[in-house]
């Protein structure tokens, strides 16, 4: 493969799009700004170019409107994409997502299906304060019937929306802006893929040992993936051999590759850019204990959003999100006890 | 003009919708007496009946076709009656049994039948959207298949509802929405919830037709759902509809109505619409025999169902965690 097939996440969005939508006539794709500007985040570029905009359709600000359209559109055999815009704006609606396209599968009793992604902006640190900020990757993954797939680089992303689209339930595709390649906001150098040129699917539930290791599971996905792999090769430098795993899927969850990464290493840090209390973090930390609590040598540890709106002041933002020192630190604490 | 068939039809439809909610209002109160549990016998949890409210399912369905979609409200059954919803799934959905259109995972708010394209939505104004969805589906498709948007007057204060008009209109989809004023939103009066004495004024806010049908009136929302049928199937866009209607029970079954004039109910009973109607399709052409005739299969129909939903089995209680995906 030619170095000239490496490529941004958003790039790496766009192009699985664009393949599907060529494969498959059903596939349109609706949202706002995602026509003419191609996607705030880069997330449509090209699309209407190629397809027009009967199937790449800039939308009004309506999000119940539109979402709720897809619902409709879904259900009636097409196979709607739908952006919203940041997650933040999931608010004005939600009913829309987790009381119908979630629950419409279910109240049909598997009569109907929901073929639908909506694809949303993510995550913080850039200073866009508490209402464009958020990642809540455990909002969505609460709610029954919701497929959550948050990519943390290029190859993945790809193979995630195309897998996505594919799908005949409704899925939310989270990514997180910060990892998108944009000319306007810096990104980590691990976000950009080689991406093959053919379509390919990677199924949900598999998450990745993106860092193999054997003194500490580090979990994690999305842009904390990134910080958690800079972490390791810090820690690799004080000779603590970190296992990273990127879930890229958190329903489906893998359950069961964090079991076995930790029935290994005997010691958990989990990484989430969301809020900490009722959400991710905790929900890996009780998979380990739930399986078997003898597993770990020591406190398992949880690094995430401490509970407050992401304020907008640099340091006041730095100091809430989880970034590479802090892991390193949390492993070091969980390296204190046992063996 | 309605046809013949099209007068039969419709009272048809009407009598199996009022025999049908009549039937499921006895059946309701079942187990749960001397004391109203909610959660007691064959029906339990809410229920939402639409008795008086049969013009608008009839006169809008009678020009729809199975690949046409409807989306209804929490009060859903004569809708779902009209649309040629299958009776027996229907009532074994809401008697909570495996055989139920979704193996009774939904219940009575939550209808959903792809055969003749029938969901509903037990949250308020929230089918809109969908309905428009399915619309612009069509279009997508090339086909002339439309989706009609059943919301209350309630609802048509609701932002989605909104949202969903302003779509239909700039994308000139096929939509009909029809808005049944039956009201009351629950224990509120139109004239305390929406600022226009009649929702027709606000389609002009999205520079489409917009009509008001008074005093629940089968035969003028015939015509003018026919207009706007046909103006859809065309590529011409939505409209909407309000239809001054009635709600003969209270909001749910077992709502003491303290909110309600006394006497109202008896006035609109008075005038009911079924009876009117017969009159109207006598004097049309059709006759006794043949009214008497469609009465009784109207109510055979309904019995039937019940009986099947009746006996069926209850799910297996496991099967709570299965079809949550495709």
């Amino acid at each position: 493969m030619s170095s000239n097939r490496i490529m941004t996440v958003s790039r790496a969005i766009s192009e699985a799009i664009a393949q599907e939508m060529r494969a498959d006539p059903t596939v349109f794709i609706m949202g706002e700004d995602i026509g003419t500007y191609g996607g705030i985040f880069g997330a449509t570029t090209g699309l209407l170019a190629e397809f027009g905009k009967e199937r790449v359709r800039d939308t009004p600000i309506s999000e119940t409107g539109f979402i709720g359209a897809g619902v409709g559109a879904a259900m009636a055999g097409m196979r709607p994409i739908v952006e919203l815009m940041f997650v933040d704006f999931f608010g004005v609606c939600m009913d829309a997502i987790y009381n119908l396209a979630a629950k419409n599968i279910y109240f049909s009793g598997g009569n109907y299906k929901v073929p639908m992604v909506i694809m949303t902006a993510t995550g913080g640190g850039y200073s866009d304060a508490g209402q464009h900020s958020q990642t809540l990757h455990a909002t969505f993954a609460h709610l029954p019937g919701l497929k959550v797939v948050a990519p943390s680089n290029a190859y993945d992303a790809k193979g995630l929306m195309i897998s996505a689209i594919r799908d005949d339930s409704p899925v939310m595709f989270m990514f997180h802006k910060g990892l998108q390649g944009l000319a306007w906001m810096a990104s980590p150098e691990g976000a950009a893929s080689e991406l093959p040129e053919e379509a390919y699917a990677i199924p949900f539930g598999e998450a990745k040992v993106v860092r193999p290791g054997k003194d500490v599971t580090i979990v994690s996905l999305s842009m904390m993936v990134h910080r958690s792999l800079d972490a390791a090769e810090e820690l690799a430098t004080q000779g603590i051999e970190a296992e990273v795993i990127d879930l890229r899927t958190i329903v489906p969850l893998d359950r069961k590759k964090v079991i076995e990464s930790v029935r290994k290493t005997g010691r958990l840090v989990v990484v989430d850019e969301d809020y900490k209390s009722f959400g991710l973090t905790g929900e890996i930390i009780a998979t380990v204990a739930e399986e078997d609590p003898t597993l770990l040598k020591a406190a398992p540890q949880r690094l995430a959003v401490p509970d407050v709106p992401i304020p907008y002041s640099r340091p006041m933002e730095q100091y809430v999100l989880p970034s590479a020192d802090k892991i390193v630190a949390a492993v070091l604490t969980t390296m204190k006890k046992g063996a | 003009m309605p046809t013949k068939s099209q007068l039969l039809w419709m009272y048809e439809i009407m009598e199996k919708a009022r025999y049908y909610e009549d039937t499921m209002a006895a059946a309701y109160m079942e187990g749960k007496s001397p004391k109203f549990d909610i959660g007691a016998g064959p029906l339990p949890g809410e229920m939402h009946l639409a008795a008086g409210q049969e013009p608008c399912a009839a006169a809008v369905c009678v020009h729809l076709r199975a690949d046409d979609t409807v989306t209804a409200t929490h009060r859903p059954h004569h809708a779902a009656i009209a649309k040629g919803v299958d009776l027996k799934k229907m009532t074994a959905e809401i008697f909570g049994k495996a055989t139920g259109l979704g193996g009774g995972r939904g219940g009575h708010m939550h209808l959903l039948d792809p055969a003749v394209n029938f969901v509903c939505s037990g949250i308020i104004g929230e089918g809109a959207g969908p309905a428009v969805g399915a619309a612009l589906a069509a279009k997508l498709k090339g086909s002339d298949a439309i989706a009609v948007s059943y919301i209350g007057e309630g609802a048509a204060n609701q932002g989605g509802v909104h949202e969903a008009l302003n779509l239909a209109a700039l994308w000139k989809l096929p939509v009909v929405f029809i808005i049944e004023d039956n009201g009351w939103g629950i224990s509120v009066p139109k004239s305390a919830s929406t600022a226009v004495a009649d929702n027709s004024v606000r389609a002009a806010g999205y520079g489409i037709p917009g009509s008001h049908v008074a005093d629940n009136d089968t035969l003028t929302l015939f015509d003018l759902a026919e207009q706007a049928v046909n103006r859809a199937r065309r590529g011409d866009g939505p409209t909407l509809i309000e239809v001054e209607t009635y709600r003969y029970y209270g909001h749910f079954q077992g709502d003491p109505e303290l909110y309600r004039p006394k006497g109202e109910v008896a006035a609109l009973k008075a005038k009911d619409p079924i009876a009117r109607l017969r009159r109207q399709i006598i004097g049309q052409g059709v006759t006794e025999e043949e009214a008497n005739e469609a009465l009784s299969k109207a109510k055979r129909e309904v019995d039937e169902a019940f009986a099947f939903a009746r006996a069926a089995a209850y799910p297996a209680p496991g099967d709570a965690l299965t079809r949550v995906f495709a």
